[in-house]
């Protein structure tokens, strides 16, 4: 008989050892799915894992995974800081709409200016469009006890229909005569977010995420209000002791996330995507909350886990256009990822115990 | 990461992928934005890039991918194939649009086909179907059929191609059925199950018993099923499961021959950018069999309006057409031209509501 022995701490060595396990079972478990659909699970492990990073075409895939990790990473970070306090922001993705309107309708508010002055604004502009957006379940949790987690995941479809409005709209590009969506602000000089180097993909929006990484890191390890998120997190009861103010910690914990997911969305909007549209946003705001758990959390952890998610869009998308693997099953294999990465997280709060039958 | 080996090595390989061009079979490469089973739009182009493969048998080599969102996504599923080594790419969902174009200018030897876009280059030609001339026969069928004179169009994006449609359907079906309504509903995406049995189910509750759909899944078809006495259409596919009811005509999409005609032109070596667009007549779009449940004589009188159409005597919009705000649009026996029906962004006379902006 197996029994579970709950740890007194939870397991250091576990900790770091279970993601990478969980890595290994998807692998194995995905490779098993490939192989039931007649498919050569080796080759498609290969074709996912290693040929985005060092394959034949690397030097563009390379580039693509801070494009695609980038915005992930930066979400992810900010939901971290929430989540470890027990604050559950899940509408990330709707920040992240917020932030590309704000920071595009400053962008177009310019067109066809050019003043130097106008990027920065539209990077201010986009973090307050998310830090708005997020501060709505925050002080609806802090003045009415409403359950953030339903109130930030139902306004992500408010902030679906206010892009569809906005790329139909007002911020219409009044040049193309009958079809929605805004100018491409690719096509902007002073509202664009090109790549700083040709071809590696680097943008400010990877560039942000780095330092949110940094900061993040600092203020959870140096700073008092990082004490104060992990002790909430660990004790609710100990941190009002401590002098915790909870209210200050919510207000705090959402506007961070929802100002972090507001830049991704406008890095992506003047970057990647160039213009608002109405299928503008591609679901980062959730892939990042899978991001930062796959991180354990933790800002080093997260940036590992945003590459490695950013591999498996990249490395998924070509075993589909060179093994014509379906979509569906390349879904499935990174929903193993989560799906074995909470599994196995049981190794860490518990110890495993092989009991003989009728002792204990 | 060292940036002078990457830039070394992009210029590496755009040579490669244009050496790459000589040699071997001719890969062509599809991409679609939903997944290549949805039973309608995605599917159909897939079927026809099957049909072109076998056409051509070891000649010609087929690479895809499904469910690419539009937007930066797509960028990268279009440059991965490029890369890969495809000649000719055919991109099938109009938001791809810029994605193509942009692509396109980094590989200027491999040729670009856009599905229902309007923005070509030298390495980009456009293709489409003049669906809204099937939209007047299902028009006709659906003022004809309907007992409760509201008939529901499902909206996908509010683009000329989905308001000529929308205009093209209501105009005959007002015709047959001076009483006639009809409600659109927007639902902002191509392709999503959920959303389009919910539009469905809407407007069934609405008392709507003729459900026209401009999006790529069978869900509508269901709904209506489930319903019982409510009227659809086959979409892009001929949805043939669901006759002869609800689904008493369709609305075939028939792209096989133009991908062979084209994929052809890339193995002669005379591939041109173009800029095609046609209808019932040159076999692009296909009427699917009216079924059992339209009485003979409104079939015979579909079947007479989609020959004339056929024929080229008779165009869908023929004035005198007013629009919605009541200004005159085209005079008696004038005949709208491609460039207002390319851009079409009002409705016309009688449609309720407005067109999202």
């Amino acid at each position: 008989m197996i029994r579970l022995e709950k740890r007194p701490t939870p397991s250091r060595a576990w900790t770091y050892a279970t993601p990478v396990l969980a890595v290994a079972l998807t692998m194995l478990a995905g490779g098993l799915m490939f192989a039931a659909l007649g498919k050569n699970p080796f080759l498609a492990i290969k074709t996912i894992f290693y040929d985005p990073i060092l394959g034949e075409f690397a030097f563009y895939y390379r580039g693509q995974l801070l494009v695609k990790a980038g915005p992930l990473i930066l979400i992810a970070v900010g939901l971290a800081m929430g989540f470890k306090a027990g604050i559950w922001n899940i509408g990330a993705e709707g920040q992240y709409i917020m932030g590309a309107i704000f920071g595009a309708a400053v962008g177009l508010a310019f067109y066809p200016a050019e003043h130097w002055y106008i990027f920065p604004l539209m990077v201010i502009a986009g973090a307050i469009g998310g830090l708005l957006w997020a501060m709505i379940p925050a002080l609806l949790k802090v003045k009415f006890n409403t359950n953030e987690i339903l109130v930030s995941l139902l306004l992500v479809y408010v902030a679906e229909q206010l892009l569809a409005a906005m790329a139909l709209g007002a911020l219409r590009n009044p040049d193309a005569t009958g079809f929605p969506g805004s100018r491409n602000l690719q096509q902007y000089p002073a509202a664009s977010n090109p790549e700083i180097w040709a071809g590696t993909g680097i943008h400010m929006g990877v560039v942000a995420a780095l330092i949110a990484v940094i900061f993040a890191y600092i203020l959870l390890s140096r700073h008092l209000m990082g004490f104060h998120i992990q002790l909430a997190g660990q004790s609710p009861k100990a941190a009002r002791f401590g002098g915790v103010n909870p209210t200050a910690l919510v207000v705090f914990c959402m506007g961070l996330s929802g100002a972090l997911a507001g830049l991704a969305g406008m890095f992506e909007v003047t970057g990647p995507a160039g213009q608002i549209a109405i299928s503008f946003n591609s679901g980062y705001g959730f892939t990042a909350i899978i991001v930062a758990f796959l991180g354990r959390l933790h800002p080093i952890g997260i940036l590992l886990a945003g590459l490695l998610m950013a591999l498996t869009y990249i490395g998924g998308e070509a075993a589909q256009a060179t093994l014509q693997i379906p979509a569906a099953a390349i879904q499935a294999f990174q929903g193993m990822l989560l799906f074995f990465l909470l599994g196995v997280d049981v190794l860490s709060n518990y110890r495993i115990r092989l009991v003989k039958e009728g002792v204990a | 990461m060292n940036f002078k080996t990457l830039l070394a090595g992009t210029a590496l390989a755009l040579g490669l992928a244009g050496a790459a061009a000589a040699e071997g079979p001719v890969k062509a490469g599809f991409i679609y934005v939903g997944p290549r089973n949805d039973g309608g739009w995605s599917q159909h182009h897939h079927e026809a890039a099957v049909e072109m493969i076998e056409h051509f048998g070891g000649a010609v080599e087929l690479v895809e991918q499904e469910s690419v969102p539009e937007g930066p996504d797509a960028e990268r599923a279009m440059t991965q194939m490029a890369l890969g080594g495809a000649d000719v790419i055919f991109t099938t969902s109009f938001g791809f649009m810029d994605p193509t174009i942009n692509v396109a200018a980094k590989f200027p030897d491999v040729k670009f086909e856009h599905a229902t876009g309007y923005k070509t280059a030298d390495n980009v030609g456009v293709y489409s179907a003049r669906f809204y001339e099937g939209r007047a026969v299902q028009g006709y069928l659906a003022g004809k059929m309907t007992k409760t004179n509201k008939i529901g169009y499902i909206g996908s994006f509010p683009i000329p191609e989905v308001i000529r449609g929308i205009n093209a359907s209501f105009l005959h079906a007002k015709k047959v059925n001076p009483d006639v309504e009809m409600s659109v509903i927007w639902i902002n995406t191509w392709f999503d199950p959920a959303k389009e049995a919910d539009a469905a189910q809407a407007m069934i509750d609405q008392g709507i018993d003729v459900v026209l759909q401009h999006t790529d899944s069978t869900a509508p078809q269901i709904a209506a099923q489930k319903a019982g006495n409510v009227y659809t259409f086959g979409q892009a596919a001929d949805m043939a499961e669901f006759a002869p009811m609800p689904r008493i005509s369709s609305i075939i999409d028939v792209w096989a021959p133009y991908y062979i005609e084209r994929v052809q032109a890339v193995l002669d070596g005379t591939w041109e950018s173009d800029n095609t667009w046609d209808g019932i007549g040159a076999g692009m779009v296909g009427i699917g069999e009216i079924s059992d449940a339209v009485p003979a004589d409104i079939k015979a009188e579909a079947e007479a309006l989609r020959d004339s159409i056929a024929s080229g005597e008779f165009h869908p919009f023929t004035g005198p057409i007013n629009k919605q705000d009541g200004s005159v649009w085209l005079a008696e026996g004038e005949v709208a031209d491609d460039g207002t029906l390319a851009g079409m962004n009002f409705y016309v006379e009688g449609l309720t509501g407005e067109i999202p902006q």
